[in-house]
């Protein structure tokens, strides 16, 4: 077995084998699924609580008008809003107070809602809605038309709009732009994650090796450019098995609670969907069962063989580009807490990718966007956040170009400057230093 | 022609030269001390003839050809600053070390077991380095250095952090490799082991050999005229002079250093008229006092 491949294993195998990575490797889906399944099961827990509101209707027009459902019970008072107040200062048997001053149809902001706590959304939509309908079916009778409400419900449409892209080959493709946005910026957060977490780790490794002085036992064996290129593919075989383990794992996680839960929850919850959008007065013709189509057709409008080659070749090519940068400096200075001052002006552009990649995802064909994913410190983060936008194939090609001359060079950079550096000892590093090892 | 030559060597870094024409012959099959104080180069020199570090001028060579990377193979090299990794098995770390020195996993193996036998550390196999002591981890480093049988040896100050049970083990085992076949360069501060085990010294203060040759010549080339001497009887000065006496059981030891011009034996022929003499021996430098000597530049008073 060829050297440079031995020190991989090496480096591959130890980590791989560390308690920690298995912890956090198994660990984190299962934290993500949960939370994620936490935060659907809160919001479909319902308050079965009923709340009661206390009517004070000026002009009794209403009191057919609010019906109670499940969760709310109407109660008519002639008493003035300051004594509710009073009242439940002391004992508070209600949850808010609805003041009718007015007829709704002459005065639309005659009705106002008191209460202790800030009113819910789902109350005041409730309330709202079923005023709203009173007063346009009140409105609508007094045109005195026959059959008039009939034609208003026949009339009532709802414009299901799809963006629809063209594509070269002909074929149409549906696409959105909220689902481009969050796969875009999914997949630029793991590789930019991946470049700090796993450029700190070459970092550390290189330091470690030179604090421990084992250095200089492998030198005699190896050349130090197989030792760095050995490490830096090494950690990048840890951080991909990782990924794909995340991927795998979440996705089987998933895959189980969906099917758990499912039975349980998913018709209750859209139930409860429908519910709110009955009340608000919104059209339900398209139903969620339209939405959830029109999101699967979207997910398979992109095209995803591109996405995921595409993926691992700036995962691959940001990662390189850093953990050589990283490497170099973990070379130079003699323990870890030396590193921080070089490292900052290696973090600032990763720092700079992200946000940089926040403002691409607005507008993915601006200025801003193209140079950043030409820029080879910033195009891994960028380009994948412009990724599912549709970039032209020219864009890819010269960006991937840049990136991979730009990691040749630094990795060569690299190599000149480890090949000093982790032989020297107790010596003060200057930016000034590392630059005359460049020439030797 | 010696086995391994270095002829005129120079290495500049910034700001200083480390080594300033330095050359040495190293015959096979022998033990060669590199000595020298702190930072007079020794680590350098051993880094070039090692391929890590590529001399500004002059050349390394090994047989008679010159030294390529591809040499670099049949040296077996123990740095001073050594270490291991940490959090490995004390086991799969000396494997790892021998299969990047070209050693099949199996060879080493085997290797490994003879080795491991031989110091009785099998039962460290499984063991993480730092649960060990120093020394135990030198043990280790040492195993994994000769462990692909090389033809060159070089142990870049071997017996640091040794106790003197094991130091004479190392030192056994590398007479041992060179009754086997190897040559080996050491340097080290440790003049006792020097006189021990090399027959040739090269030592190197600031960046130059200040002296080289054979150890029994150059301890006789360094010889001050002084001799030790058991009487029967008080010696009084005459053509030589008395630096101390001692009476030791009615016995007199006496420390003389004798004029220069005369010889061991007109010099025993004027100690004999004083007393009967029972031991007569020249007191030859120690290594110690010659390095001291050599480095400060100052000749010994005695």
């Amino acid at each position: 077995m060829s050297k440079i491949n031995l020190i991989i294993k090496r480096e591959y195998t130890t980590r791989v084998m560390k308690k920690s990575f298995i912890l956090l490797t198994f660990l984190t889906p299962v934290l993500m699924v949960g939370m994620i399944s936490l935060i659907v099961y809160l919001g479909t827990i319902k308050d079965n609580k009923v709340k009661s509101i206390v009517v004070v209707d000026k002009t009794g027009l209403y009191k057919d008008v609010l019906k109670n459902n499940e969760s709310y019970t109407f109660r008519f008072t002639d008493a003035t809003v300051d004594e509710l107040k009073k009242q439940e200062e002391q004992e508070s048997d209600f949850a808010a107070v609805l003041y009718i001053s007015d007829d709704l149809s002459k005065n639309a902001s005659g009705a106002t809602m008191y209460s202790e706590k800030q009113v819910n959304l789902e109350l005041k939509t409730y309330v709202a809605g079923l005023l709203n309908k009173h007063i346009e079916e009140q409105k609508l009778a007094s045109y005195n038309i026959p059959n008039l409400k009939e034609m208003v419900e026949k009339s009532k449409t709802d414009i299901d709009m799809k963006t629809i892209k063209w594509s070269e080959d002909g074929k149409d493709k549906e696409a959105s732009a909220e689902l481009a946005i969050l796969i875009g910026m999914i997949t630029a957060f793991i590789i930019y994650m991946f470049i700090v977490i796993y450029g700190a780790q070459v970092m550390s490794g290189v330091v470690q090796e030179k604090t421990n002085r084992i250095v200089e036992v492998m030198i005699s064996s190896v050349k130090p450019f197989e030792l760095m290129m050995g490490k830096i593919i090494g950690i990048a075989l840890v951080g991909l098995t990782q990924v794909l383990l995340w991927v795998l794992l979440t996705v089987a996680i998933g895959a189980g609670v969906t099917t758990f839960m499912g039975g349980d929850i998913d018709p209750a919850s859209i139930q409860k969907m429908q519910d709110m959008q009955q009340m608000g007065q919104m059209n339900m013709s398209a139903g969620v069962n339209g939405e959830i189509a029109d999101f699967m057709s979207s997910v398979a409008g992109l095209n995803f063989t591109q996405l995921i080659i595409l993926f691992v070749v700036y995962f691959l090519g940001g990662y390189l580009l850093y953990a050589s940068l990283f490497a170099a400096i973990g070379s130079a200075v003699d323990n870890e807490t030396d590193t921080n001052q070089f490292s900052l002006p290696v973090m600032i552009p990763i720092i700079f990718a992200i946000y940089a990649g926040i403002f691409a995802a607005e507008n993915p064909d601006g200025p801003l966007a193209f140079w950043c994913s030409m820029i080879p410190f910033t195009s891994p983060i960028v380009m994948m956040v412009r990724l599912p936008f549709d970039v032209p194939a020219w864009e890819l090609a010269l960006s991937i170009s840049i990136l991979v001359l730009s990691f040749i060079g630094t990795t060569w950079m690299a190599g000149k400057i480890y090949r000093t550096g982790i032989l020297m000892y107790g010596k003060k590093i200057t930016w000034g230093e590392m630059w005359k090892w460049l020439k030797y | 022609m010696a086995f391994l030559e270095v002829e005129n060597v120079v290495k500049q870094f910034s700001g200083h030269r480390a080594l300033d024409g330095v050359s040495l012959e190293v015959p096979e099959n022998s033990v060669y001390g590199l000595l020298g104080p702190n930072g007079a180069g020794k680590t350098t020199l051993i880094r070039i003839i090692n391929c890590i570090t590529a001399p500004d001028s002059g050349e390394v060579r090994l047989n008679g050809k010159k030294m390529t990377a591809d040499d670099v193979r049949h040296i077996g090299y123990l740095p001073e600053e050594r270490g291991l990794y940490k959090k490995m098995k004390i086991g799969e770390q000396a494997l790892y070390l021998a299969q990047l020195r070209g050693m099949t996993k199996k060879d080493a193996q085997k290797a490994l077991k003879y080795w491991f036998e031989k110091f009785e550390i099998q039962s460290w196999w499984d063991k993480k380095v730092e649960e060990l002591s120093k020394g135990m981890a030198q043990k280790v480093q040492f195993i994994t250095t000769i462990l692909h049988d090389p033809k060159l040896l070089i142990f870049d100050e071997p017996f640091s952090g040794f106790d003197p049970v094991n130091a004479d083990l190392l030192k056994r085992e590398i007479l041992e490799l060179r009754d086997k076949g190897a040559t080996i360069i050491f340097s080290t501060h440790n003049m006792v082991t020097v006189e021990d085990l090399c027959e040739n010294i090269s030592l190197v203060n600031k960046s130059r050999i200040v002296l080289q040759g054979n150890v029994a010549e150059i301890r006789a080339s360094h010889k001050t005229d002084t001799f030790s001497i058991q009487s029967v009887n008080e010696l009084k000065t005459d053509d030589f002079k008395i630096i101390e006496q001692l009476r030791k059981n009615n016995l007199f030891e006496s420390k003389i250093k004798k004029s220069h011009t005369d010889t061991n034996n007109e010099l025993l022929t004027n100690l004999i008229k004083q007393s009967e003499i029972l031991s007569f021996q020249e007191v030859l430098p120690s290594m110690n006092d010659i390095f001291i000597q050599t480095v400060s530049g100052n000749s010994v008073d005695e």
